[in-house]
């Protein structure tokens, strides 16, 4: 494999650099804290700059509005708590006064997936990407990992101007992506070339599809890994080649299956360039306590699932 | 900049002719909130004609005092203002809801309306984004004001009282919250749908200082957002005292013309008593 893991690494520290670099390049960049400032990475942009850091408490949908009004008055305001709290509990919040109104906010959607681990279900964020996806002008992105996610939240400022949901989780996972590669909004990154199936994924699950390509080699099976970091705009031009030469697509997200990577690349699929698919996700259910790596094995959230769907969407 | 108005039969024919301008446009749209419409009217006059510094011919110049209209569905009134004072010409009051029309049923500002803050109509939003206004001013050190209008029913919304908490706690004395206190939503009296007393030690247990007026005496709600804008250390609540459907006798509190449109029958009915409506 071209990649290599320099060790594992929560994608929320990425996150933390990314905010703490957006702090020292630019004075307009101000940060809406929720309470949990230091579990989702925070804390670093609050000691650097107090000036630019507002404690808003427990009370997610205030934090959306306030970040609105600072956006509508010049700022570029990021507010980040867990995913569940930032992006489903303030949605119409997050609908009217940030995406109606078109405004530029970042919001860090942390604790992704059920790799939450032992807190459980209630504190999993399994839905939101299916309900930011479907917010008019919003963006969201899924970094792959930690390295990735300092680039996300870069770009979420530099390369986006409404609304921008960034994804990031809580338990280490391999931290293999080139901090020198660029990050696009909006542009899928071809990670291996591959002919027979093509395997689409985003957050950590990239890594996932990485080990069960070279497990699918060794089966004498080509499959072509695409890192899908950006949710929506979905890259529909490398999912319609993607279907177009490799003739099946299968789909991997720490996500429900209903609704997000899987559903949007489904979307582009059936509508341009129909091929076998399969969606690998949370099965409609809620998740549960449990160290991470144990929970991605119950839920089949790994690198062995891919390469059973991928062979059998090839017939195998 | 705007020329303010401080003389008070001048303010109560501007409020008039506001008025006229929400039936008409309300009745040829077909649909709409009447009764919040025609309470606000006093209100908004005494903003938009004597306390806001705003400049109709340059909307967005950085230092003007926001207005922020949370309670959306009363946006006639807040559009017959802003035509009236030039943003755009008063006959576009005729397109209201229509079809491509810049005067969305619940503010829009994605479709261009000059002068127009935000686009709201969720209920409960507004007062958080006024916060966050108030906050941007405070840290680049700016001196104007951000005001928000609430409907009392609204206040029901439990992020208004997240809202407060945060503006409390953030002394943000450069926010004036107005509170339209007719005690009508659309089921009914307020204290029988869900009882908001006692109203003004909620606010101050929240850290407001709280004052009240009579939102249809041009005198008192003049000197009072005077009181609440020079006021320093807290935000300022105002709870104005008014009447759903003022100036139309005949509907005044009547909570079944919260959403409704009057027909054209009604239309020169009401005109006809708006006129006769001397007291306004």
């Amino acid at each position: 494999m071209r990649y290599k893991n320099r060790g594992n690494r929560a994608s929320k520290e990425g996150f933390s650099e990314g905010l703490n670099e957006l702090g020292k390049r630019y004075g307009d960049v101000v940060s809406l804290g929720a309470d949990i400032t230091s579990s989702v990475g925070m804390d670093a942009f609050a000691k650097d700059f107090p000036q630019r850091f507002i404690s808003l408490g427990i009370a997610e949908q205030n934090c959306v509005g306030a970040a609105a009004g600072l956006a509508l008055s010049g700022k570029v305001p990021v507010f980040s708590t867990y995913g569940v709290f930032a992006g489903i509990r303030t949605t119409d919040q997050v609908r009217i006064s940030l995406c109606y109104n078109d405004v530029h906010v970042i919001i860090g959607g942390a604790h992704a997936g059920v790799s939450v681990g032992p807190d459980g279900a209630t504190h999993q964020a399994l839905e939101d990407m299916a309900v930011m996806r479907v917010m008019p002008n919003m963006t969201v992105l899924s970094p792959c990992d930690a390295t990735q996610a300092k680039l996300a939240t870069i770009a979420a400022y530099e390369q986006c101007k409404g609304p921008v949901y960034v994804r990031f989780g809580r338990a280490p996972f391999p931290d293999f992506s080139e901090p020198e590669e660029k990050f696009e909004v909006g542009k899928a990154q071809l990670l291996r070339e591959g002919k027979d199936v093509s395997i689409i994924a985003t957050g950590h699950l990239v890594w996932e599809a990485l080990l069960a390509a070279d497990m699918l080699q060794e089966k004498n099976i080509d499959a072509r890994v695409i890192n899908m970091h950006t949710i929506k705009p979905i890259d529909r031009e490398a999912i319609g080649k993607a279907a177009k030469e490799t003739g099946a697509i299968v789909t991997a997200e720490e996500h429900q299956v209903h609704g997000g990577l899987g559903s949007a690349v489904a979307e582009v699929v059936v509508q341009n360039q129909p091929v076998p698919m399969a969606i690998i996700g949370m099965p409609d259910r809620f998740g549960e306590s449990g160290q991470p790596e144990e929970l991605m094995r119950r839920y089949g959230l790994t690198a062995e699932a891919i390469v059973d769907k991928a062979i059998g969407l090839l017939g195998g | 900049m705007i020329t303010k108005v401080e003389n008070i039969p001048e303010l109560k024919s501007i409020s008039k002719q506001i008025r006229r301008d929400v039936l008409e446009s309300i009745t040829r749209a077909g649909s709409g909130h009447t009764g919040g419409s025609l309470g606000l009217a006093d209100v908004m006059t005494a903003l938009y004609f004597s306390v806001l510094n705003h400049d109709p011919k340059n909307p967005d110049y950085n230092d003007r005092d926001r207005l922020i209209l949370s309670i959306g569905h009363v946006a006639p009134v807040l559009y017959a203002a802003l035509a009236r004072l030039g943003y755009f010409p008063v006959e576009e009051l005729k397109t209201l809801r229509q079809l491509d029309s810049r005067l969305q049923g619940h503010p829009g500002r994605d479709h261009g309306l000059p002068g127009l803050e935000l686009s709201a109509g969720s209920l409960g939003q507004g007062l958080s984004v006024a916060v966050g206004m108030a906050l941007a001013a405070k840290m680049d050190k700016k001196s104007h004001r951000v005001f928000s209008i609430h409907g009392d029913g609204e206040l029901q919304e439990g992020s208004i009282w997240e809202a407060a908490m945060s503006a409390g706690h953030h002394k943000l004395d450069n926010l004036i919250a107005i509170v339209d206190r007719n005690e009508v939503q659309i089921d009914g009296k307020t204290e029988e749908v869900m009882g908001l007393e006692p109203l003004a030690d909620k606010w101050r247990s929240f850290r407001w200082e709280v004052f009240g007026c009579d939102g249809h005496d041009f005198r008192d709600l003049l000197t009072t957002l005077q009181q609440a804008k020079d006021f320093k250390g807290k935000p300022s609540l105002v709870l104005a005292r008014t009447r759903m459907g003022k100036g139309v006798r005949s509907i005044e509190n009547n909570h079944l013309w919260h959403g409704k449109a009057p027909t054209s029958g009604q239309l020169v009915e009401f005109v006809k008593e708006l006129e006769r409506s001397d007291e306004v």
